[in-house]
């Protein structure tokens, strides 16, 4: 009977495993709805520039990065749909977040073809050198003749020199590209650690009780956490929530076999905190920078 | 018995340091604040750029005296108002305020249309890049409100959930914020088109 009571608990916790995994996924795809994906420093979704153009914008951003620590990255799109060219351009940075975290040094360059708008958005570190003024200047003068032309390689290479000369000699490379932190995961882990304490609290007066706290306190811990949560997330939580709150009090005190091994699965959240974020990530953009058309 | 005591104790604890939501609300206004501060800059700007603006203007366009008064005028109002530290708690001041910056805002529009009428005007070096700096600085009002309002709202919901409010009412008294609101008609800042 034991052994069969042990089997049910384990499964429990597998299926809670998977919950959370799923749970895991489900977080970073609320976030980037209309934003393309970052591929690199060039992202040509509108076709606009030719392979070699490219290769050789790539290679320069590239080089500038090394020297200069300053991000700068191509974006084009066939249309806005109706959108401002302003608040995507603010939307596509604070999703990309191009810069170093604390620097802020991130340039975007976006072009929308079938709008013939473009514009160049400014991370804050970055606006003392490359002000609005200079921005716009950089889009009348150097990029906008080019486009009117349809020499579109010309004007982005043009333009992404300009950008270069602008900016260069703001910040010096720190050769440490890692500024991410586990503040919001280990705050998570907090929570769930208190959220079982309460949980065990609970349950060790009725298990009823328990069920029903880990069911409501659950996702209102995910809630308050200030987690964009759907619907379905929060039901999921709910579940989650009523299985810890059946299940934990009953594997404390009966099982010392489980002690330490996968108690908390909040241990899943603290690994996969870290995962994103590579050369990009934690620039900062206030709306600095100018637009245009052609 | 003495193992949940135990429990309680620790439970007890922990909801000293973070479960009555007395760090959180705090945090949370210093955010409420911090993004004040860039809408007030942002402002700040667009008002120092408004006498470089009408000089420029005026020399083109010198039948426009009206326009150009109302802009000045704008302009002064928004200077008139006291920036005080409660004004995010106080409904009247700080609708005072949005009333004055959208006036000078609606003014600002009515010259961007009144320059259409001066080619030279437009084709000056020197209006380019004005026109550059103020359409740069309405985006950044744009962002900064919206920042704004989204820390706001974070704040407002920190001191009404349970049991942040109890600690609310009990140790910080802290007020609900003002968000800006959408204008009568229009749902996003006036923006100043060219």
């Amino acid at each position: 009977m034991k052994i069969k009571g042990r089997g049910i608990v384990f499964n429990c916790f597998l299926i809670t495993i998977i919950f959370y995994v799923l749970f895991l996924l489900f977080v970073p795809s609320a976030h980037a709805l209309d934003i393309p994906k970052l591929q690199g420093y060039v992202n040509d979704y509108a076709n606009m520039i030719s392979p070699s153009a490219k290769a050789e914008l790539e290679n320069e951003l590239r080089t500038f990065e090394q020297t200069d620590s300053t991000q700068i990255v191509i974006l084009t799109i066939p249309s806005l749909e109706g959108e401002e060219i302003e608040d995507f351009g603010i939307k596509v940075g604070d999703t990309w977040k191009i810069g170093q975290a604390g620097k802020d040094n991130g340039i975007i360059f976006i072009a929308a073809k079938q709008d013939r708008k473009m514009r160049i958005e400014v991370g804050r570190g970055l606006e003392g050198r490359l002000t609005d003024l200079m921005a716009g200047r950089i889009i009348d003068l150097v990029i906008k003749p080019r486009f009117k032309r349809g020499n579109f390689d010309g004007g982005f290479i043009a333009g992404v020199s300009s950008l270069i000369d602008a900016t260069r000699g703001e910040f010096k490379d720190s050769g440490n590209h890692h500024p991410q932190k586990h503040e919001r995961s280990s705050q998570i882990l907090t929570f769930l650690i208190f959220g079982g304490m309460i949980l065990l609290v609970l349950g060790s007066f009725s298990r009823i009780i328990g069920g029903l706290g880990g069911a409501v306190g659950l996702p209102l811990f995910m809630y308050l956490m200030g987690l964009p949560l759907g619907f379905v997330t929060l039901v999921i939580l709910a579940i989650l929530g009523l299985g810890a709150g059946l299940f934990l009090p009953v594997i404390f005190s009966s099982g010392r076999h489980y002690r330490g091994g996968g108690f908390w699965y909040g241990g899943g959240y603290s690994g996969s905190g870290g995962g994103f974020g590579g050369g990009f990530g934690g620039g900062g953009f206030g709306g600095g920078g100018a637009s245009g058309g052609w | 018995m003495k193992k949940q005591l135990m429990y309680i104790a620790f439970i007890c604890l922990l909801l000293t340091v973070s479960g009555c939501g007395y760090n959180v609300m705090q945090a949370n206004e210093e955010a409420v604040k911090a993004s004040w501060g860039d809408v007030e800059a942002a402002y700040q700007r667009r008002n120092d750029l408004v006498p470089n603006l009408v000089e420029v203007v005026k020399a083109y366009a010198k039948h426009e005296r009206e326009t150009l008064t109302a802009v000045t005028e704008a302009r002064a109002k928004v200077g008139t108002i006291q920036m005080s530290k409660n004004m995010l708690d106080d409904p009247k001041t700080f609708t005072q305020f949005q009333d004055a910056q959208s006036a000078m805002s609606s003014a600002l529009s009515r010259l961007m249309v009144v320059v259409e009428r001066y080619p030279d005007l437009k084709a000056n070096q020197n209006f380019q890049d004005l026109q550059h700096q103020l359409e740069g600085t309405e985006n950044r009002i744009n962002v900064a409100r919206t920042r704004y309002n989204k820390t706001v709202e974070i704040f407002n919901t920190s001191i009404r959930v349970f049991p942040n409010n109890l600690t609310n009412s009990v140790l910080l008294h802290l007020k609900l914020k003002e968000p800006f609101k959408a204008e009568a008609g229009t749902e996003k800042t006036p923006k100043v088109k060219f």
